[in-house]
């Protein structure tokens, strides 16, 4: 049964009030312990590893050698035969099935090493694998009752001061409302600004002599005498 | 990584947040220590913050179940489900009898990843609810 189905199970059974966990704290540790134990056996699977695997390459060279020497050997009873030395030749024989005898042996240690290293190899991997899930659900389990343990905090704290947690139509339109009056304040700011500036520049023509003048009675007086010329 | 460095960071960070907002925090002590996060002109919305062994959570409290229209809450699932993969950075989650929008985050991120995605939750957090609005009471 996943972890995930236990956490359900929890949160249907009602296991959301504070103490009562998800899983209780002892298997947690429990737990926690079978994961340091199952991370323990991965470390001597992984040195066991590297020995078989190096005991196999030993093995192996010494099969190479064994190989080499037995057809150096298989040349010299081929020499000793050409020259009628049959004595030779049997005694270069008898060296040569002891050689063979070796070989097997060192042919059937390799094989046996390069099972074991096979079977620890698969050990590793199966256990990784198991120590990765392992953890997974170990933290799915930990998320599950640090938030709990969280929002128990936020109620409590909320609980105790005068302030709460509005609901949240009440809470968006507190939001906007100061966001909108926030606006307002800033377009009247902006809007007075310009407005400063606008004024700022018709007096500075006005003082220049351009743009719209202000009547005076000299104007007045210089209008009607053109009028009359 | 612990609630205190965000929250040291983030009150020192003033006027030079890289998001525009300006944040006041305040830890909660209890069985597990909580950071409230106040994005200033949101109060009413605040994010929680609490870091476990292997992330930072950030949580923000949507509406409680009694605010729900339950004639329209299968369809409210719906809207959620459909809104979780577009909405950046914040999932849809339920905690006890309330709506939440959260954010994990590696405890490795760096403080402007988490200013980031306070930020972020917290915009999410306004657009759902005026999106969602319908669905509730």
């Amino acid at each position: 049964m996943g972890i995930l189905n236990k956490i359900l199970t929890a949160f249907r059974g009602g296991a959301t009030e504070v103490g009562q966990g998800i899983v209780d704290a002892n298997s947690t540790r429990i737990f926690e312990q079978e994961i340091r134990d199952a991370e323990k056996h991965l470390t001597k699977a992984k040195r066991d590893l590297t020995e078989v695997m190096a005991k196999e390459m030993q093995a192996s060279r010494e099969v190479d050698r064994l190989k080499r020497a037995v057809a150096e050997h298989e040349g010299y009873v081929a020499q000793a035969l050409e020259k009628g030395n049959e004595a030779l030749a049997l005694e270069v024989a008898e060296k040569i099935a002891e050689l063979d005898q070796e070989l097997n042996d060192q042919q059937s240690a390799n094989e046996s090493f390069s099972a074991h290293a096979t079977r620890l190899k698969e050990l590793v991997r199966k256990t990784e694998r198991q120590v990765t899930d392992y953890q997974r659900q170990l933290t799915m389990v930990k998320t599950t009752e640090s938030v709990q343990k969280a929002t128990a905090t936020i109620t409590d704290s909320f609980a105790g001061s005068n302030s709460k947690l509005l609901n949240a139509k009440d809470s968006l339109e507190r939001i906007k409302a100061r966001q909108q009056s926030f606006d307002d304040r800033l377009k009247a700011s902006e809007t007075l600004a310009e407005e400063n500036s606008d004024k700022a520049l018709h007096d500075k023509l006005a003082e220049a002599g351009i743009g719209e003048q202000k009547s005076n009675a000299n104007a007045v007086l210089d209008r009607i005498k053109a009028r009359k010329g | 990584m612990n609630i205190h460095n965000i929250a040291n960071h983030l009150n020192e960070l003033g006027d030079n947040s890289h998001t525009g907002f300006q944040f006041d925090c305040y830890p909660i002590d209890g069985d597990v220590e909580v950071l409230q996060v106040n994005v200033v002109g949101r109060e009413e919305i605040p994010v929680f913050v609490s870091v476990t062994d292997n992330q930072i959570l950030c949580i923000s409290y949507l509406w409680g179940e009694d605010e729900v229209n339950q004639e329209r809450r299968s369809e409210m699932f719906e809207t959620m489900l459909e809104l979780n993969i577009p909405m950046p950075l914040s999932s849809f989650a339920k905690i006890d009898d309330k709506y939440v929008v959260y954010g994990a985050l590696s405890v490795q991120s760096s403080m402007e990843e988490i200013e980031q995605e306070l930020s972020v939750l917290s915009d999410n957090c306004l657009e759902v609810i005026d999106e969602l609005v319908d669905y509730l009471k």
